[in-house]
């Protein structure tokens, strides 16, 4: 267990640093540094359903909280003139306190109705930002947000980018790797047992659940100032389902397994650029291949060749 | 008279058809320290009969009441909470975690950081962890199982889990310990054991309620036991009075000799 923690606080301190100095090795690539800029917005999002699984649920509808996030960010600046670090934090908040709203109903449902409702979910809450009228201004979405750094270089909103990760990371790492994160485990090995000495399993869910949406509502916000724009079909199930994948294939024991997932498998569909057409196809056989090999993920790789111990 | 640590007041439980405890009433009288049994034949209703009291099945009608508060349909952890705490039949434990984690974790109800200070990392919450571990070494030394403190709990034999599951109903500080049979699966010489250990659990101040199934422990632990049958309590006493019930008797003939033991 100890070496499982130091590897995991390793592989994310190093990855950390690597985007912290990448911009020097990149030299000017725009694109790349928009690749990495995604790949960390993504992972953002993706810790927050990490932070789901610890409770033993397969969370679907990241998504539509990253989607409130934005349109909270969008709505803010373009409608109130609200300037973006406000935006930022409020998008966090109001996608935590919607969470915990609709996770106090929906998180008593297990397994498979659970992320069925969360596939719903999703769906719903993009309808709802499409039928939001003027507020929300349907179809057309809110675009021509500013971006808050008054400059020409993407430098500023890249070190941002990197620096909601850490936040990110430094959330999801206190949540697990503390008494509330060995309750949550406590909860999903055995939710009897836990009961039996006083846990409040169903506020802890909903405790989980909260912050797990407030890290999607905080990706959302930064997507939509990359972007500099925001439609009801910028989050959907699809991505839900990525954000899921990133976590498993970077490897569900590991806090930064979501991170590792998110750039491998983003920077993996870059570069299979060049397959065209085939591009899709090349991508989806190397996923199965890695869930069939690595079933624990990516981060687990030597810790599969080695005979467990005690 | 003060009100009784703990009372049934005609619990019944019925699932469709299947009536599983039939108006069964108890009551725990102070002082506390006192180790009552609860018996009866396979399928009388008592873990049925527990899990109503601890809060994890609702009666269908009847009340249980702790210390003259109405518990009745409360979640267990409220009701662990309020002092009763409930183990296990099964072998129930957290496979990765060690004896100590297990029994740390389980002082849950007795942190005095909030989950917030948790988070944050504050003091209050480090000095949480390192009191907690401290009181969970004492109650592991109780059991006797210190030398598995940081063993993984899932390379634990059986008997030692057994004790672990009480360790960790004890974490959480009760004033009534629900035992489901602590001692099955147990070999004499474990069980002895156990029963000593019950011993001193009670002495300390515990009001034990323990499920068993055998016999010679039951006899020479409790202070008082009742019987279930299909449901219904047919008998309450002494172990003495209750060795000499025809009616009890009566209940447990047609079951095999070893399970007699009287």
């Amino acid at each position: 267990m100890r070496t499982l923690k130091t590897r995991d606080a390793a592989v994310a301190v190093a990855m950390l640093a690597l985007l912290a100095v990448a911009p020097v090795a990149i030299g000017g690539s725009r694109y790349m540094l928009s690749v990495l800029m995604n790949c960390a917005g993504l992972s953002l999002v993706a810790a927050g359903v990490w932070i789901t699984f610890t409770i033993g649920r397969i969370n679907i509808c990241q998504a539509g909280f990253a989607l409130i996030g934005a349109y909270t960010t969008a709505i803010l600046m373009a409608r109130y003139g609200v300037s973006y670090w406000i935006a930022l934090p409020a998008s966090a908040l109001v996608a935590a306190a919607l969470g915990a709203l609709i996770g106090s109903f929906i998180l008593k449902l297990r397994g498979i109705y659970f992320s069925m409702l969360t596939i719903c979910l999703t769906e719903a809450i993009r309808l709802a930002f499409l039928n939001g009228g003027d507020f929300t201004q349907g179809s057309r979405g809110i675009t021509g947000l500013q971006q808050p750094f008054a400059t020409d270089s993407a430098l500023p909103m890249y070190y941002l980018a990197v620096a909601l990760l850490a936040v990110g990371l430094v959330v999801t790492w206190r949540v697990h790797d503390s008494r509330v994160g060995r309750i949550f485990h406590a909860m999903r090995l055995n939710e009897a047992l836990a009961e039996s000495f006083g846990t409040d399993v169903w506020r802890y869910r909903v405790v989980a659940f909260g912050i797990a949406c407030a890290l999607g509502g905080l990706g959302g916000s930064y997507f939509a100032v990359f972007t500099q724009s925001v439609y009801p079909q910028s989050f959907t199930v699809e991505h839900s389902i990525y954000y899921m994948l990133y976590c498993f294939l970077g490897g569900l024991d590991y806090v930064s397994g979501a991170m590792v997932g998110a750039f491998a498998l983003t920077i993996l569909f870059e570069l299979l650029s060049r397959f065209q057409q085939y591009q899709t196809l090349v991508y989806g056989v190397m996923m199965i291949a890695v869930i069939l090999l690595l079933p624990n993920g990516v981060m687990a790789i030597r810790a599969a060749a080695r005979p467990s111990r005690a | 008279m003060s009100a009784p640590i703990l009372e049934a007041r005609s619990v019944t439980r019925r699932f469709g058809g299947l009536v599983a405890n039939e108006d069964v009433s108890l009551a725990l009288h102070a002082p506390a320290g006192q180790v009552v049994s609860v018996i009866g034949p396979n399928g009388a209703g008592k873990s049925t009969f527990f899990k109503m009291l601890s809060g994890y099945l609702k009666p269908s009608s009847g009340r249980v009441l702790l210390h003259g508060q109405d518990i009745t349909g409360m979640p267990p952890h409220r009701i662990a909470r309020l002092g009763l705490v409930r183990t296990f039949q099964e072998t129930t434990i957290f496979p990765d975690l060690t004896a100590l984690e297990h029994v740390s974790l389980a002082h849950q109800l007795h942190r005095e950081a909030t989950d917030i200070e948790v988070l944050l990392g504050a003091p209050r919450a480090r000095g949480d962890e390192i009191r907690l571990g401290e009181s969970a070494r004492e109650i592991l030394e109780l059991m006797e199982l210190s030398s598995s403190a940081d063993t993984a709990a899932r390379h634990l034999p059986q008997g030692l889990l057994r004790l672990l599951g009480i360790a960790m109903g004890l974490a959480a500080r009760p004033q009534v310990l629900l035992l489901d049979e602590p001692y099955a699966g147990l070999n004499p010489e474990e069980t002895q054991r156990a029963v000593a250990i019950t011993r001193r659990i009670a002495a300390s101040g515990v009001s034990v309620l323990l499920v068993e199934h055998d016999m010679k422990a039951v006899m020479a632990i409790s202070d008082r036991i009742h019987v279930l049958h299909f449901g219904r309590k047919i008998a309450e006493g002494t172990p003495q009075e209750i060795r000499d019930d025809p009616k009890v008797i009566e209940a447990y003939l047609g079951q095999e000799d070893e399970e007699l033991g009287l």
